[in-house]
């Protein structure tokens, strides 16, 4: 990993780590990524990826063994605004307070 | 009674329900062991002393008026709860900054389930950060010490409820376990820890870390202990979409009868046990364990777990390409941490995740970035989840054969805290666990001895939904051994 290719995956994980840690964190990353190359030597053509053991349970549902059962895709309202807004840095009692997004005059 | 808190947690509750002890009593017994041990061993985070006794005054209270209900297994009982699961009204920062003063307006399903239980939570316990982590000293606040020697960790990443458990601040703990961080320090602190099948336990309340791989389970001083948690927390929860709607069986039930192990066959696996880093001393402990099997009537078998050598590889890119997705949400806007004096929303961002986060988490998220990035997708995320297939398939293969797989879990006893640095190195060492998470099965850790003074344990695999297969032959070979029972000398 060079370290430009560092830089932009700070930027994408919205990171910034001081400088004295970087180098080190950037080398610590390209090792652990050099051991996870391993996988490499393996052939897994025609292998299904499986993302989740959920998925698993889904298989067996469908013999009728028991079901990782899905729900409608409905929102519901679960908290109040209250509760919601009360472990915000900033609020205004209505919405999250940032910073200005659009930058330009006032 | 002179000492409860050395009591199991079967033997707490009897008492309590017989009215031979205080729901009172019982809570302040614990909080002075909490006081007496806690600045030797830190395991804890927030505690709640004031909201717990008046908790206990109150069930005394009401059983003055009408008893002992039989729908609360749990009654009076004190337990703690790790920090990564929510608890209304009670500081909840899974061992982060970013998460410092944020008080959760809700429990978490498991934590709701043991309030209606009726047990008492005293405190939330120490972990690493966001639960990546193997020795706790990865938590922004401090380390945990083990309670079995005070220079060496706890494991992690739940190392705080497992010293809470072995230091008898409490009867039990929840914990969380992404790649063995429950199974593992309950191994390092003699401690029984269940990791149930995922969708066992709904997730619903658990700060995510890796949403495929996490699962929530006690950890207690004995498998009967154990199996009376996991009783309230299974079953089915609406709010958790892979929370499975399976029957919870009867599982201390199943403890009764014989106490021997025929006609039960446990597989070795080959892979496991030819692995160079696995410590003498462990190796040792382990023989033991297996001749006790074997007296106890049960046959041993060598079986394959063939792509062991792939797990941890698989694992670090599943974990941490989950991780970095999960974490995105802490922005600094919602709740948690915000940077002060941000120049814009873009610096907010940064500023707050970067002064939040610790280094090991930064350094997984920005693994969880690169492996999922374009031009890298398909061959580190979507290489690690074929993989994952190969593993479990490896392990439904294995268990066609016997009726669990009986394995180290750490390679090694409990270590002196700091000496494990590297962070490769340190993710080589949950070789024994995490495949279990990639595959989704329950495993238990069961004390099996020592080695050099230092607890070891071994892990019981089983099929899906099998836990009561786990913990019946955990408690037949855990009892046979003469371990469960002894407590760290604090």
């Amino acid at each position: 990993m060079t370290p430009a290719d560092f830089q932009h995956l700070c930027r994408l994980a919205r990171l910034a780590p001081d400088e004295a840690k970087r180098d080190q964190i950037a080398a610590q990353c390209s090792a652990i990524l050099t051991y996870m190359d391993t996988l490499a030597e393996l052939d897994t053509t025609d292998v299904d990826p499986l993302y989740s053991p959920a998925l698993c349970l889904d298989d067996a549902a469908t013999r009728g063994e028991g079901a990782a059962p899905v729900r409608p895709d409905m929102a519901e309202r679960r908290r109040s605004r209250e509760d919601i807004l009360s472990g915000a840095p900033d609020s205004d009692g209505s919405f999250f307070v940032v910073p200005r997004i659009v930058e330009g005059k006032s | 009674m002179s000492d409860l808190t050395h009591l199991t947690l079967a033997e707490a509750r009897s008492a309590l329900a017989a009215g031979e002890v205080t729901a009172e009593a019982m809570t302040v017994s614990c909080l002075a062991r909490m006081d007496a041990t806690e600045p030797r061993v830190g395991a804890l985070l927030a505690r709640r002393d004031a909201e717990a006794l008046d908790e206990a005054r109150a069930l005394d209270r009401q059983r003055a008026e009408r008893g002992v209900p039989s729908d609360k297994p749990l009654w009076g009982v004190p337990l703690t709860v790790k920090d990564s699961l929510t608890l209304k009204g009670t500081p909840t920062t899974a061992g982060s900054r970013i998460l410092e003063h944020f008080t959760p307006p809700y429990d978490a399903f498991a934590v709701s389930r043991l309030k209606e239980a009726g047990a008492i939570i005293l405190a939330k316990t120490n972990m690493d950060e966001f639960a990546m982590g193997s020795t706790t000293e990865h938590s922004a606040f401090h380390p945990t010490r083990n309670p079995w020697d005070r220079g060496r960790v706890p494991g992690g990443s739940s190392g705080g409820s497992a010293a809470s458990v072995a230091a008898c601040q409490c009867f039990a703990s929840l914990g969380s376990d992404t790649g063995g961080s429950i199974r593992q320090p309950a191994a390092l602190c003699g401690c029984v820890g269940l990791k149930p099948t995922y969708g066992r336990i709904s997730r619903y309340g658990l700060l995510a870390y890796g949403s495929s791989l996490d699962q929530i389970g006690p950890l207690a001083r004995t498998v009967e202990d154990a199996a009376l948690v996991l009783q309230v927390i299974a079953g089915h929860d609406p709010r958790d979409a892979t929370s499975a709607a399976w029957p919870v069986p009867d599982y201390t039930s199943t403890l009764r009868g014989t106490g021997d192990l025929a006609g039960v066959r446990l597989g070795l696996p080959r892979e496991f046990y030819e692995n160079d880093a696995l410590n003498p001393g462990v190796r040792a402990a382990c023989r033991k364990a297996m001749d006790n099997a074997r007296a106890l009537g049960a046959e041993l078998v060598d079986v394959s777990l063939p792509h062991t050598p792939y797990a941890v590889a698989a694992y670090y890119i599943l974990a941490t390409a989950e991780a970095g997705s999960n974490l995105a949400r802490y922005d600094g806007v919602r709740y948690g941490r915000r940077a002060q004096d941000a120049k814009n929303l873009d610096d907010l961002y940064t500023r707050s995740r970067t002064e939040g986060f610790g280094e090991e988490v930064q350094r997984r998220i920005l693994l969880g970035a690169f492996v999922l990035s374009a031009g890298y997708y398909d061959a580190y995320y979507r290489k690690a989840a074929q993989v994952r297939r190969l593993i479990r398939q490896d392990y439904d293969e294995a268990l066609t054969r016997c009726d669990a797989l009986l394995a180290p879990v750490s390679p090694v006893p409990a270590w002196p805290l700091g000496g494990v640095s590297d962070p490769l190195q340190m993710y080589l060492m949950d070789i024994f666990t995490l495949s279990l998470n990639l595959a989704g099965l329950p495993g238990l850790t069961v004390p099996v001895g020592f080695a050099d003074g230092l607890p070891v344990g071994m892990q019981l695999m089983g099929r899906p939904f099998g836990e009561e297969v786990l913990l019946r032959i955990g408690h037949r070979l855990g009892s046979s051994l003469g371990v469960l029972g002894q407590y760290a000398p604090l």
